[in-house]
């Protein structure tokens, strides 16, 4: 049965539960073009609600246009951490209106919603007209240029700030930090920023986040709180794999991978690694293949687009068995599609895009903190299982930026199994019963082999034979269906007959809209699937022990998950899918509309 | 070359499509458009005889913003699809376009192999030293100390040098043009459309957003002291000592195009079945 | 403008200069669809970019510099423009009138648009100036001369209207966020 959404459906937005369903979030959006700083207003915004003791995430979007382009910082403030956008936005700060109509279905706006503008810049477009939302006209262009010397973004930011009931020694110590361009200016932003809070307290409507009850007791959330980040998941990512002990990685630029990369390059220096800019993707594959085989753990970022041509690399590392991690930060596809924006449509592809039986490991985080511990995890199993890891990100967790407790550290570098020198009879390849065989890096004497991607015998001559053929697919496919994962694979949550399953960035918004309706006494058992390949069914079955009917989730269009699980597994019931496509993100409101529909049939 | 369109003489208007490119203001590929578009109406090819093949990244985009067939293909790969096209379709008259990311990175190899088939095709480079879509990483035409986040410090790598290797694999027409002089530009595509078999045009064309120090080439680029020549050799040595910035036709060879097209069939398809029929048996196989 | 190039030029000023009235006319007249193109072009790159203020003003130089060139197209007699000799413009690449491609900046202000339009009819006066004192026809210098008064009545005009415009203030090109992805 499948439950996918029409074009229709898509166009506008989903039956929306008011912001304020979710009472102890609080979503604002600031959008502006042509240098007005948005991006930079929600960046401090979530700095500044950090430092105050709570949690946040960020998410951006924008135009075509390099520089210049209309923007807008969608940031969701809560006092416990946020995964996942809610469904609407409790607040729009509009510097300017100019091709906002483009972010129309991505900043759903209620009767229950504030619009700040500038009337200056024009009416209040008929798209935001029509929400019902409450306007607020200040005027933010002239409030700008009587502080000379001082960026409307920052106004922007004390407004919001101050709003959200962020005392103002946070937004103005997120200011100072982030401040490199001389005395004068960062006075002059001062002011504005001030001048931003103070013009908050005429603005109705906006239900500030809870706040303590005193300075002291702000104070001591502060100091008492645990330790956290603020980082972006293609940060914890490239920090995960550095965990994980990788110390060589090939990159070619590619959007939205590039920033994992760039976070690396400086980062590995550091560690005593290296990274190398390759002229392609199929450079970027075969070089991290070269540098594993000589026994340096070994990754490289990209995106659908590489992902497809890295394949041919992929599978030599499957035959060679050299491990290697692939991260792939999905975005809209097929083909160059929307580079910019998430999806999850890559998974058909990454369990199954490669030719000949070639198994090997696909991960999936499940939330930016999870980027570092299951990157950290796809290099520990790639080097304890000599195999290839394909590590499936996406544009949303990627680029969105989070404040998170620290993550715990994940027990454990990777260790690869090697031969010592001069083993009597080594062979590379030999057939042992959990499937791996020792490895000899080069160097070591006595144990001297010639990888190869050609069928080979267990001492790594290549062979066309029958038997060798079957000995080695089915130690390739052993190694990999005999390791003991542990709990991780898969998050297993909650109670009840029904399930949904679901992987990736949409468990966030699944959560969400599972616990709302659990708040209403619907109670949905929940399995976010960690390791997606090799399928293990005894494991599924344990997890959904007593489960008669599950809902698999997913943001594509092919409901390839579903697919997937139904190839390699037996799922109880006749099994459901809700699939759609990117851009706009799962929300809570739409998937909870789902699932008791569904539930309730 | 194909044969000049007897027809009123169209404007590089003709060629404009109606959408606006999203290239930064101030980039030198807005003027790469303008003389493209004046080139082609210099040769005066109706714009329907015309496909402009493109790879990935800011250059790239060009296609739309012209009135002519177009294909935005994956990154690196517009030179193999446009050699398909021009072989399948020998009368279209086929210009490619990219940037150095596209076109000497990932496009490395298809670039050796275009010039060496010398397949009648116009290939134009829009060569601002950095790879501009994706934020600012260096490409193979960066300097090796040039500092971004990928490669801290520089890549230390060589500079690569088209125009050299385009000689060396077998390009038939080699130029170099700056976006700065939008009609001696045209000039030169122009010439490099009429001109038979592989013609490559490098364009210096600068990035205002990541490489805002390139408005210098201005002063740099100069015309090319020396006439073009059509000997290899003579080309070579001055291309190897060349320091980047002379403009101007820099060699024109006389190669064969690529002979391997399609021609006109030469028999019926069913001929082909001679191939398979068995013979019966002659009475002088068998020996009596 | 390097060396090279200014020795390349003094071999072709003496060819340079237009022999005849029509041949004159021919050069002012694309000098002004040349400016008018680049201007238009520049509205379409600002607006593209929401820095709509300055697209205006750039369309409205457009339309100017366009209704000079049909003032010249009526004045002769022209329904279509006549060719031109290539390099025409003595020692300069492009026309003096036509604003150069990498003068705009996404965040430009008014102030500057006029400025560079300051700098185009500032560079179109002296340009007539030099044609004048180099042409050896005297209906070409009577032209030049004529049109080198209407270019200083530009450059006045254009300059009373930047004494109405604000100036930019410091930092006018500064944009707190950093370039996005788009590919």
């Amino acid at each position: 049965m499948m439950l996918a959404t029409t074009q229709e459906q898509e166009a506008r937005p989903r039956a929306i539960v008011p912001a304020h369903a979710d009472a102890t979030s609080l979503s604002i959006a600031v959008a502006g073009s042509g240098g007005s700083g948005v991006m930079t207003a929600g960046s401090l915004l979530l700095e500044a609600a950090g430092k105050a003791g709570f949690y946040g995430l960020m998410v951006r979007t924008s135009g075509p246009q390099i520089r210049g382009g209309e923007a807008a910082a969608l940031v969701r403030l809560a006092p416990r951490p946020v995964n996942s956008l809610d469904d609407g936005f409790d607040l729009l700060i509009a510097i300017d209106w100019l091709n906002l109509h483009r972010f129309a279905d991505e900043i759903a706006l209620t009767p229950a919603s504030v619009i700040v503008g500038d009337p200056d810049a024009g009416d209040l477009p008929e798209a935001l007209r029509a929400c019902g939302a409450r306007y607020v006209p200040l005027p933010l262009k002239k409030m700008a240029k009587a502080i000379p010397g001082s960026w409307i973004n920052m106004l922007a930011l004390g407004l919001a700030g101050a709003l959200a009931g962020l005392p103002e020694r946070a937004l103005e110590a997120a200011l100072r930090a982030s401040w490199t361009r001389g005395e004068a200016g960062l006075e002059a932003n001062l002011t504005a920023l001030r001048a931003g809070i103070a013009a908050a307290t005429g603005i109705e409507g906006v239900r500030p986040l809870a706040r303590a009850a005193s300075r002291s007791d702000a104070d001591a959330a502060v100091r008492d709180s645990p330790a956290r980040w603020l980082l972006s998941g293609n940060e914890a990512a490239g920090y995960g794999a550095l965990r994980g002990g990788v110390r060589f990685v090939a990159a070619y630029p590619i959007t939205p991978a590039t920033e994992m990369l760039e976070w690396m390059a400086p980062a590995l220096a550091k560690v005593g690694g290296a990274l190398v800019q390759a002229e392609d993707e199929l450079a970027s594959v075969n070089m991290i293949i070269g540098a594993s085989y000589g026994g340096v753990p070994s990754l490289t970022a990209t995106a659908g687009p590489g992902l497809a041509l890295m394949t041919e690399g992929i599978g030599l590392a499957v035959a060679a068995e050299v491990p290697i991690v692939v991260v792939d930060v999905m975005r809209g596809g097929p083909s160059t599609g929307i580079p910019a924006k998430s999806e999850q449509s890559d998974l058909s592809f990454a369990v199954g895009g490669l030719h000949g039986d070639a198994p090997r490991l696909v991960l999936a985080p499940a939330s930016i903190a999870d980027c570092v511990a299951t990157t950290q995890w796809a290099v520990q199993l790639a080097e304890a299982l000599q195999a290839p890891a394909i590590v499936l990100s996406d544009q949303f967790l990627g680029q969105s930026r989070a404040i998170l407790d620290v993550p715990p550290q994940r027990a454990g570098v990777a260790r690869r199994l090697t031969a010592a020198a001069n083993v009597p009879d080594y062979k590379r390849y030999r057939d042992t019963e959990n499937g791996v065989s020792p490895m000899a890096i080069p160097g070591t004497p006595g144990v001297v082999y010639t990888a190869d991607g050609l069928e080979h015998t267990e001492a790594a001559i290549p062979s066309s034979q029958a038997r060798d053929h079957r000995v080695q697919l089915d130690k390739r496919q052993r190694k990999l269906v005999m390791h003991d994962y542990g709990a991780a694979w898969a998050d297993v949550e909650g109670e009840g007959e029904a399930a949904v399953i679901t992987f990736g960035s949409a468990a966030a918004p699944v959560r969400e809209a599972l616990a709302r309706l659990a708040a209403r006494g619907v109670n949905v058992r929940l399995l976010v699937v960690r390791l997606l390949a090799p399928a293990r069914p005894e494991h599924l079955d344990r997890a959904l022990d007593g489960v008669t009917r599950v809902l698999v989730v997913e943001q594509n269009h092919g409901a390839q998950f579903y697919r997937y699980l139904r190839s390699v597994y037996d799922l109880p019931g006749k099994p459901a899918s809700f699939h759609r496509p990117g851009p706009l993100p799962l929300r809570p409101a739409e998937l909870a509309d789902a699932i008791l529909a569904w539930r309730g049939a | 070359m194909n044969d000049v369109a007897v027809c009123a003489p169209r404007t590089a208007q003709t060629y404009k499509s109606s959408y606006k490119p999203i290239w930064c203001p101030g980039c030198g590929d807005y003027s790469v458009l303008s003389s493209v578009t004046k080139a082609l109406a210099k040769v005066n090819v109706a714009p329907e005889e015309v496909v402009v093949v493109s790879g990935i990244g800011c250059s790239s985009r060009i296609p739309a913003y012209t009135n002519c067939y177009g294909f935005h293909g994956v990154h690196g790969r517009a030179l193999a699809a446009a050699t398909g096209l021009k072989v399948a379709r020998p009368e279209l008259t086929v210009l490619v376009a990219g940037g150095d990311g596209d076109g000497y990175s990932i496009g490395g190899n298809h670039f050796l192999h275009a010039c060496r088939r010398n397949v009648d095709l116009t290939y134009i480079v829009m060569d601002n030293h950095v790879y501009g879509m994706t934020k600012g990483q260096p490409s193979p035409t960066t300097e090796p100390d040039w500092d971004s986040k990928l490669a801290p410090g520089g890549t230390g790598m060589r500079v690569f040098h088209p125009l050299v290797i385009a000689l060396a694999a077998g390009a038939n027409f080699i130029a170099r043009a700056f976006s700065g002089d939008p009609n001696g530009t045209a000039e030169i595509i122009a010439q490099a459309i009429l001109h038979p078999g592989f013609s490559f045009v490098e364009i210096l064309s600068p990035c205002v957003t990541f490489r805002p120090e390139q408005r210098e080439w201005k002063e740099l680029a100069r015309p090319a002291p020396v006439a073009p020549t059509t000997d290899a050799a003579r080309a070579a040595r001055r291309l190897m000592s060349d320091d980047g910035f002379n403009i101007g036709v820099l060699f024109e060879g006389d190669r064969p195009t690529y002979a391997h097209g399609r021609t006109s069939p030469r028999c019926e398809l069913a001929d082909l079945e001679n191939d398979f029929v068995l013979a019966g048996v002659d009475t002088e196989e068998v020996p009596a | 403008m390097n060396a090279a190039m200014e020795v390349r030029s003094a071999h072709v000023e003496q060819e340079g200069v237009p022999k005849t009235l029509a041949e004159f006319m021919a050069l002012a007249l694309a000098m002004e669809r040349e400016a008018a193109q680049r201007y238009a072009e520049f509205g379409d790159a600002m607006e593209t970019h929401n820095n709509v203020e300055v697209a205006e003003l750039f369309r409205r130089m457009a339309t100017i510099e366009a209704g000079h060139a049909q003032a010249i197209m009526t004045q002769m007699g022209w329904r279509d423009p006549p060719a031109v000799a290539s390099d025409p413009w003595l020692d300069a690449i492009e026309g003096p009138e036509t604003p150069r491609g990498d003068d705009v900046h996404y965040l430009m202000q008014p102030w500057h648009a006029l400025a560079i339009a300051l700098a185009c009819e500032e560079r179109a006066e002296r340009f007539y100036e030099r044609l004048a004192a180099m042409a050896n026809e005297p209906a070409v210098r009577d032209a030049a001369r004529e049109l080198q008064r209407e270019e200083h009545e530009h450059v006045a005009l254009v300059r009373r209207w930047m004494d109405k415009v604000e100036k930019p203030a410091e930092g006018w090109g500064v944009d707190p966020d950093p370039p996005r992805y788009t590919d």
